[in-house]
């Protein structure tokens, strides 16, 4: 362990340290990007960067680093939200999609089930009044769901939209460029707000959450599925392990990155723990703050309400 | 927890040269591992072979750099360290050299194949700063080598350019390279392969002094076939 703490730390090269002191009074405060230093401004920059070059293997490198398991957690997540047909959802940092099109697929089968439980207590009616009523449901599979897919990086919208096209998903999607610190979306406008793997990147958290407040209707949800802190020692030894040493070599083999993989480690570790995300959720209105710990915290949900 | 090891992070990591990865005896095994096979899955990755060269070079390359520290011309190659770009090159120059001159044929195989010198990546995962400018200067006189052997950069001509790398150099990497890119070949390159190239290859990087000795970019004008018989390289069948 000792061995991953001194290796896996980000590069601090004198010239550099130089620079930022130089440019520290103008540029702003002081933010950290993984394990490095740099100004706030360096970190959206830098942030941005990485979330371009990844974009292409985002969804493959998920699969390799979590053995597959991010699905488990991002199904886990859409359970817990239990959308209703008619359910408006602003998935921001949404990226590829993924939350997207699970809460489709939910909606989609919640709708189903609706429509065969009516049906069944409309078996009395005539042929034809079965037929007009297929007519009527038939352009609604979604019952008038929608998600919004807001994210803040280009390329990660791009092939959210390819992915979507390639899998058949049309309705009730829609692709947002956007700042989760300064969402482009009115006041009380959303019935869920989720934010997948994605709090973690935003430099200013606390006006990230001010803003899903904002834009979420009163009795609406705030959802954070995050990587948390791990509290079990043993377990939390061999979490860094594989962390430190695995995840950068698999992001050198299967992307071509091995810097990026590197500042995904380093930001988890930074990512305030699971009590402290807790309290900035309150700070920002939200009532009946809870989070649930997944993979011994590997991973948690956070879940508030607007009242 | 995160302040704490912000204390130990100055010292144990600092970047011996421009790209340099610092990686851990475990991370470099795994690297090794991951690279070998994404390179044999998919041969376009030439980034994985880079990857391997550099995780498995520990022994062979500290054996290069005596052999060229040895030499009069390796030793001022490791002291000049000279680079083979785009940039440094004169192309125009090298074009009006009198055909059959290492310089024009050079600036021929290029064109012909298509490939610049600008494509080489540069070493990330090597833990010794010269060490990283002995692997450099080897990718960088790859194509050079295609030159002299009379390569082109098809697979088999590739692996015609391993075989006589891996006996030169003794890289893991090449006799891997070497070993199994012929996998990929047809029954009957195969069969040239096996009973032209390869032996001719082994004899000449047996016979031959060691390329990372040769100050090439001093050497433009020399023709081909006297660079050849002076480092010791058999004529290609």
């Amino acid at each position: 362990v000792r061995l991953c703490r001194c290796r896996c730390r980000a590069l601090l090269s004198r010239s550099a340290g130089v620079l930022r002191a130089l440019r520290g009074l103008a540029a702003g405060p002081e933010m950290h990007f993984g394990f490095q230093t740099v100004t706030e401004a360096e970190r959206r920059e830098k942030i941005y960067q990485v979330f371009e070059s990844v974009a292409k293997k985002y969804d493959v490198m998920n699969d390799s680093m979590t053995l597959g398991i991010h699905r488990v957690w991002k199904d886990i997540l859409m359970h817990k939200m239990n959308p209703s047909p008619g359910t408006l959802l602003l998935d921001v940092a949404g990226g590829t999609g993924d939350v997207a099109f699970r809460f489709i697929n939910y909606v989609r089968s919640v709708r189903e089930r609706q429509l065969q439980r009516k049906l069944k207590h409309h078996q009395n009616l005539s042929w034809q009044e079965i037929f007009d009523s297929y007519q009527k449901d038939k352009f609604n599979s979604l019952g008038d769901s929608q998600v919004v897919v807001c994210d803040i990086n280009r390329e990660m919208l791009k092939v959210g939209k390819q992915k979507a096209q390639h899998l058949g998903y049309c309705e009730g999607l829609s692709w947002v460029l956007g700042n989760a610190e300064e969402l482009p979306f009115d006041d009380d406008k959303f019935d869920v707000y989720t934010i997948a793997f994605g709090i973690r990147n935003v430099t200013r958290i606390d006006l990230a959450l001010q803003e899903a407040y904002r834009v979420l209707k009163p009795g609406g949800r705030f959802l954070c599925l995050e990587f948390s802190h791990v509290s079990n020692p043993l377990l939390s030894r061999l979490y860094d392990l594989y962390s430190f040493q695995v995840i950068p070599v698999l992001g050198e083999v299967i992307a071509g990155d091995w810097k990026s993989y590197q500042y995904l480690v380093e930001s988890i570790r930074r990512f305030p723990p699971q009590e402290e995300l807790k309290a900035m959720i309150e700070d920002a209105g939200f009532f009946r703050v809870d989070y649930e710990n997944l993979n011994f915290g590997i991973v948690a949900i956070h879940s508030g309400f607007k009242l | 927890r995160g302040g704490e090891e912000e204390e130990e992070v100055e010292e144990g990591w600092h970047q011996l040269y421009p790209g340099h990865i610092p990686t851990s005896p475990l991370q470099k095994a795994l690297l090794a591992a991951g690279s070998a096979v994404m390179a044999l899955y998919n041969p376009y990755r030439h980034d994985m072979v880079a990857v391997l060269g550099e995780t498995t070079g520990c022994l062979a390359l500290p054996n290069l750099r005596d052999k060229m520290k040895n030499h009069p011309e390796g030793y001022r190659i490791l002291q000049e360290r000279p680079r083979i770009r785009l940039s440094t090159l004169d192309m125009a120059r090298l074009r009006g050299l009198p055909d059959g001159s290492l310089g024009r044929e050079y600036v021929r195989f290029l064109e012909d194949n298509k490939v610049s010198p600008d494509t080489r990546m540069p070493p990330k995962f090597v833990d010794d700063e010269e060490l990283a400018y002995v692997i450099q200067r080897y990718r960088e006189v790859h194509d050079l080598m295609h030159t002299l052997l009379g390569m082109p950069t098809n697979m088999l001509g590739e692996v015609v350019v391993k075989w006589f790398e891996a006996v030169q150099t003794g890289l893991p990497m090449c006799v891997l390279g070497a070993a199994f890119g012929p996998v990929r070949l047809s029954a009957r390159k195969l069969q040239v392969l096996a009973t032209e190239l390869v032996p001719w290859a082994i004899r000449s990087g047996l016979n031959a002094s060691c390329i990372l000795n040769v100050y090439y970019e001093q050497r433009w004008e020399q023709p081909v076939e006297s660079l050849r018989e002076e480092i010791g390289i058999f004529p290609p069948p």
